[in-house]
C-alpha cells in the first residue's frame, strides 16, 4: 500500500475540521495543478517532468529541493518502470515524506521542564507576526492548565511592546516589559526571574527581528541567552524561529542566519490561512533540518494547530 | 542588500563566460540554466524567469553573438537590457497633484504598511516640503495605532485618529475632511494587514477607496516574498484596483525577486524601496539604476544624490578649504568621516561605487567599528591636540589611552592614518595647483573610500 492510500484510509476516518478548513486555500492551487498534470499527461514524458518542476517551484518549495525531488522521482520512475502518471503523483508524496521525516526527529508541542520554567525564545524577522504567535501559543499552554508569562523583549520596534502587552490583558496573562529603547536582556532578566520565583511553567520571550545587523543581534541574543542560562539551567529550553508562509527563499536564508546565532529547535510557520503554500517548510527541513512545529491558521488566538506532515503533504498534492 | 546574491551568480556566471574564445549554443545554453537558477532563488516568478530567459535567448541568437570573440559583453548588456524592461520604465513618480492628495497603503499583514507610511511622510515632508496627515486606519492590529502614533511623533508629523471603534470608511471620510480644512498637501491612510481572500475584510478596502477616491493606492511587498506574490497582488490589482508598489524590507539578505515580478506581470509601477529600519531608509526606486545594481555595475547617481542631500555643504566647502592651504588637522578629518556615514552604512555606500572591491559583512562590521573607535580617540584629545596633532607626544598619548579607553596602538593608528591623508591632500592640491582637476573634484569634502577619508582601509581578509 502506497502512503496516499495508506493516507486516504486514515483520513477517511478521522477528519479534522479546522485544519482541513485553514488550508483549504493554501493548497487547491497546488493540488488542482497536479490532478491537472494526471489529465494531461496520459504517460510521463519529459514535458511531465518539467511541468512538475514547475510546481514545486511554484509552491516555494526551492530550487534545491525542486530538482533534488524530480530527480529522485525520475529515477524511481525509471527502475520501477512507471509511466502512469497518477501513480507518479503518489510516488512523489512517498518521496517528499521520506525525505522529511529522514534522520529526524520530529517534535511538536514543547515538553516541559520538571524543575524549572521552560523558557522559549521566539525569534524571527519583522512583520512575520512573532507577537501574535506567542500569544497564540501562550492561549494554547494556558488552556493545557499551564502558567505562563510573556516577556517582552522587543524594545526596538515602535508599539510591539504595547501589542504584546495589550495581546496579555486580552488571554489575562502576566507581561514584563521594559521601558522602549531599554536593554532586552534586562527585561528577560527580570521576567525569567520572576517565573523561577513565581514558579511559572512557561516563560514566552519576544524579540526584536533585526536581521539587518547580525553582529548586534547576535550579541543581543547571546546576552539574553546567558542572562536565562543563569537563571534556568539548560534554558531557553527551545527557541522557536516564526516564519511567514508567504516567505520566498529568502525564509532558507534567515533560518540559517538566526541559527548561526543560536540554535533553533523549531519553526512556526504563520499566516497558512492565505493563498500560500509554505513550501518554504521542505526547503528549511531539507538544508537545515529543522522540523515545523506549529502552523498558524488566522488571526484568532486560538487559529494555532501542532504541525502534521501527513496532513500536509496530503493536502498539498492530493486535496479533498 | 537585496540582490547581492543574484549579482555574485551572474557575475560568477559571466566570468566563466569570459574565459571562452567563442560562444557557441552549447554553452549559451549553459549559461541560461545557471541564470534561471539564480533567478529562481531571488523567488522571481517562474513565468517571469521563462520569459526573461526566452527573450535574452532570442536577443542573443538575433544579434549574432555566436562564433564572435569575447562576446560576454555583448550578452552582459543583453541581459542587462532585459532586467531594465523587467523592472520597468521611469514612470515612478508619485501622483500628488491634487489638493489633498489621498495615498492608500494595503497589502498583507506584516508586510511593513505603518512603518512604510511613516517613512514616506517623512520623505514628502523633508524632500518634497509638504504638509503630510498620517491617518491610522488600522483599527484591528493590536497596537497598530500606538506604533503609528509614536513614528508620526518622532517625525513631526500629526496623526489622525480616532480609535479602534470606528470604521476604517468613516476614519477616512473624517481625516479628508480635516485635511481640506486645515489645508494639509497629503494624507496618508495605513490600512490593516489582510488576506487577499479574506472577503470581508477586501471590501472594505472598496469602501474606502469609493469613499475617499485615493490618487495612489500602493500595495506593500516584502522584498523576502515568494512565488505567490503575484497571485496576491492580482487579487489586490482586481478588487481594489491598484496604481504601483512599494518594495519593503530590501535590506538585509532578500532578493526581491518577487517584488520585480509583479511589476513586469502587472505592468503597474514599483514607486519606493524600503532599504533600513530608520524613517529616512526609503529610496524612490529607479529601474535603470537598479538594473546596474544587479549586474554589479554600481549605482553612482544615487550615491551622488544621497551625498547632496546628506553632505552639509558649508563644512564641506570648508574642509576642501583646509585641504588646500595644507592646514588640515584631525577635527577635519572628523567631520570628514562623520559626512560620510551620514550617508548610511559603509557596505551600502561601497556597492553604490563601480569596481569597489565588496567588503564581507563582517569587514563593514570592522570597519565601522574602527570608524567609531577614531571618534573616540579623537575626542579624548584637547582642542590644541586636535588641532596641532604633531605635539602629540608620549605623556600626552598616555592620558588620551586613559580618557578614552584605547590602547596606544588604537591613538597611534588614528595619527598614521591623519598623517596619510594629510599627505594626500597635499598630494591633491598640488594637482589642482598644476591646473589639472584632481579625481572627484566636484565631491563635497573628496574625502571618499580610498581618498584618505577613511580610516585604516578595509582589512585585507
Amino acid at each position: 500500500m502506497g502512503l496516499i492510500s495508506f493516507l486516504k484510509s486514515k483520513f477517511a476516518k478521522k477528519k479534522d475540521e479546522k485544519y482541513n478548513q485553514g488550508l483549504e486555500k493554501s493548497r487547491s492551487a497546488f493540488s488542482k495543478k497536479l490532478n491537472e498534470l494526471g489529465k494531461k499527461y496520459k504517460k510521463v514524458n519529459e514535458d511531465y517532468f518539467s511541468d512538475l518542476e514547475e510546481i514545486l517551484i511554484e509552491a516555494d518549495v526551492g530550487v534545491n529541493v525542486t530538482l533534488q525531488t524530480v530527480d529522485e522521482l525520475l529515477e524511481k520512475a525509471k527502475k520501477n518502470k512507471i509511466s502512469e502518471v497518477d501513480e507518479l503523483n503518489e510516488m512523489l508524496i512517498d518521496i517528499l515524506f521520506a525525505n522529511y521525516t529522514e534522520n529526524a526527529e520530529l517534535p511538536t508541542e514543547i515538553i516541559f521542564d520538571e524543575n524549572y520554567p521552560t523558557v522559549v525564545l521566539i525569534v524571527g524577522v519583522n512583520g512575520v507576526g512573532k507577537t501574535t504567535s506567542i500569544a497564540k501559543l501562550a492561549n494554547r499552554y494556558k488552556n493545557q492548565g499551564k502558567k505562563v508569562l510573556l516577556v517582552a523583549g522587543d524594545t526596538f520596534r515602535a508599539g510591539a511592546t504595547e501589542q504584546l502587552a495589550l495581546w496579555g490583558q486580552r488571554l489575562s496573562m502576566d507581561v514584563i516589559v521594559g521601558k522602549e529603547n531599554s536593554d532586552p536582556s534586562s527585561v528577560v532578566y527580570d521576567g525569567v526571574a520572576k517565573a523561577v520565583k513565581e514558579k511559572y511553567d512557561l516563560v514566552l520571550v519576544d524579540t526584536a527581528g533585526r536581521l539587518q545587523n547580525k553582529n548586534n543581534l547576535m550579541a543581543e541574543l547571546e546576552k539574553i541567552k546567558r542572562v536565562i542560562g543563569k537563571l534556568v539551567p539548560n534554558g531557553p529550553q527551545d527557541t522557536f524561529l516564526i516564519l511567514d508562509a508567504t516567505t520566498g527563499q529568502n525564509g532558507v536564508v534567515q533560518a540559517k542566519a538566526f541559527n548561526e546565532v543560536t540554535k533553533i529547535t523549531g519553526v512556526v510557520i504563520t499566516k497558512m490561512d492565505g493563498t500560500s503554500k509554505g513550501g518554504i517548510i521542505l526547503a528549511i527541513k531539507n538544508e537545515l533540518n529543522i522540523p515545523v512545529r506549529f502552523i498558524g491558521l488566522g488571526e484568532k488566538m486560538d487559529d494555532l494547530e501542532v504541525f502534521d506532515l501527513e496532513k500536509y503533504l496530503y493536502g498539498l498534492c492530493v486535496g479533498e | 542588500m537585496a540582490f547581492e546574491s543574484l549579482t555574485d551568480k551572474l557575475s560568477l556566471i559571466f566570468k566563466k563566460l569570459r574565459g571562452k574564445a567563442k560562444i557557441t549554443e552549447s554553452n549559451i545554453e549553459e549559461m541560461l540554466k545557471e541564470i534561471r537558477i539564480a533567478l529562481l532563488e531571488a523567488d522571481v516568478n517562474f513565468k517571469v524567469v521563462k520569459s526573461f530567459l526566452e527573450n535574452v535567448k532570442q536577443k542573443a541568437i538575433g544579434q549574432d553573438v555566436l562564433g564572435k570573440i569575447d562576446p560576454s559583453q555583448l550578452i552582459v548588456k543583453i541581459v542587462h537590457d532585459e532586467i531594465i524592461d523587467l523592472l520597468g520604465g521611469n514612470d515612478c513618480e508619485l501622483n500628488i497633484k491634487r489638493k489633498p492628495s489621498i495615498i492608500m497603503f494595503v497589502g498583507l499583514q506584516g508586510t511593513g504598511k505603518t512603518t512604510t507610511a511613516a517613512k514616506l511622510a517623512y520623505h514628502l515632508k523633508n524632500k518634497l516640503k509638504k504638509k503630510v496627515l498620517l491617518v491610522a486606519g488600522d483599527v484591528y492590529r493590536p497596537a497598530a495605532i500606538d506604533q503609528l502614533g509614536q513614528l508620526a511623533k518622532s517625525i513631526g508629523v500629526e496623526m489622525f485618529t480616532m480609535g479602534t471603534n470606528v470604521s476604517p470608511v468613516e476614519i477616512s471620510l473624517k481625516a479628508q475632511q480635516k485635511a481640506i480644512d486645515e489645508n494639509y498637501d497629503v494624507m496618508i491612510i495605513d490600512t490593516a494587514g489582510r488576506l487577499s481572500i479574506d472577503e470581508q475584510l477586501m471590501e472594505e478596502l472598496t469602501l474606502i477607496k469609493k469613499a475617499v477616491n485615493p490618487d495612489e493606492v500602493l500595495f506593500l511587498v516584502d522584498a523576502a516574498s515568494g512565488q505567490d506574490t503575484y497571485n496576491t497582488a492580482n487579487i489586490f490589482n482586481e478588487k481594489v484596483g491598484l496604481t504601483g508598489y512599494i518594495m519593503s524590507k530590501f535590506d538585509g539578505d532578500a532578493r526581491g525577486g518577487s517584488a520585480l515580478s509583479i511589476r513586469y506581470l502587472t505592468h503597474l509601477p514599483i514607486k519606493f524601496v524600503g532599504v533600513g529600519e530608520k524613517v529616512a531608509d526609503l529610496d524612490v526606486f529607479h529601474p535603470d539604476r537598479m538594473a546596474d545594481r544587479i549586474l554589479g555595475m554600481g549605482d553612482v547617481v544615487t550615491l551622488v544624490e544621497k551625498a547632496q542631500e546628506q553632505i552639509d555643504e558649508k563644512e564641506a566647502k570648508k574642509t576642501m578649504n583646509k585641504m588646500m592651504n595644507g592646514t588640515f588637522n584631525l577635527d577635519d578629518m572628523l567631520h570628514q568621516m562623520k559626512q560620510v556615514t551620514k550617508l548610511g552604512s559603509l557596505g551600502g555606500l561601497l556597492r553604490l561605487i563601480p569596481g569597489m572591491p565588496k567588503i564581507t559583512p563582517e569587514q563593514q562590521e570592522y570597519a565601522e567599528k574602527e570608524m567609531r573607535s577614531f571618534e573616540i580617540v579623537i575626542n579624548s584629545m584637547t582642542k590644541e591636540e586636535r588641532q596641532h596633532p604633531e605635539i602629540l607626544k608620549f605623556s600626552r598619548k598616555q592620558r588620551i589611552c586613559l580618557g578614552s579607553g584605547r590602547t596606544m596602538q588604537d591613538i597611534n593608528k588614528v595619527l598614521k592614518k591623519y598623517e596619510q591623508s594629510k599627505q594626500m591632500m597635499e598630494q591633491m592640491a598640488k594637482m589642482k595647483k598644476n591646473g589639472g582637476g584632481f579625481p572627484g573634484g566636484g565631491f563635497p569634502g573628496g574625502g571618499f573610500p580610498g581618498a584618505g577619508g577613511f580610516p585604516g582601509g578595509f582589512p585585507g581578509r
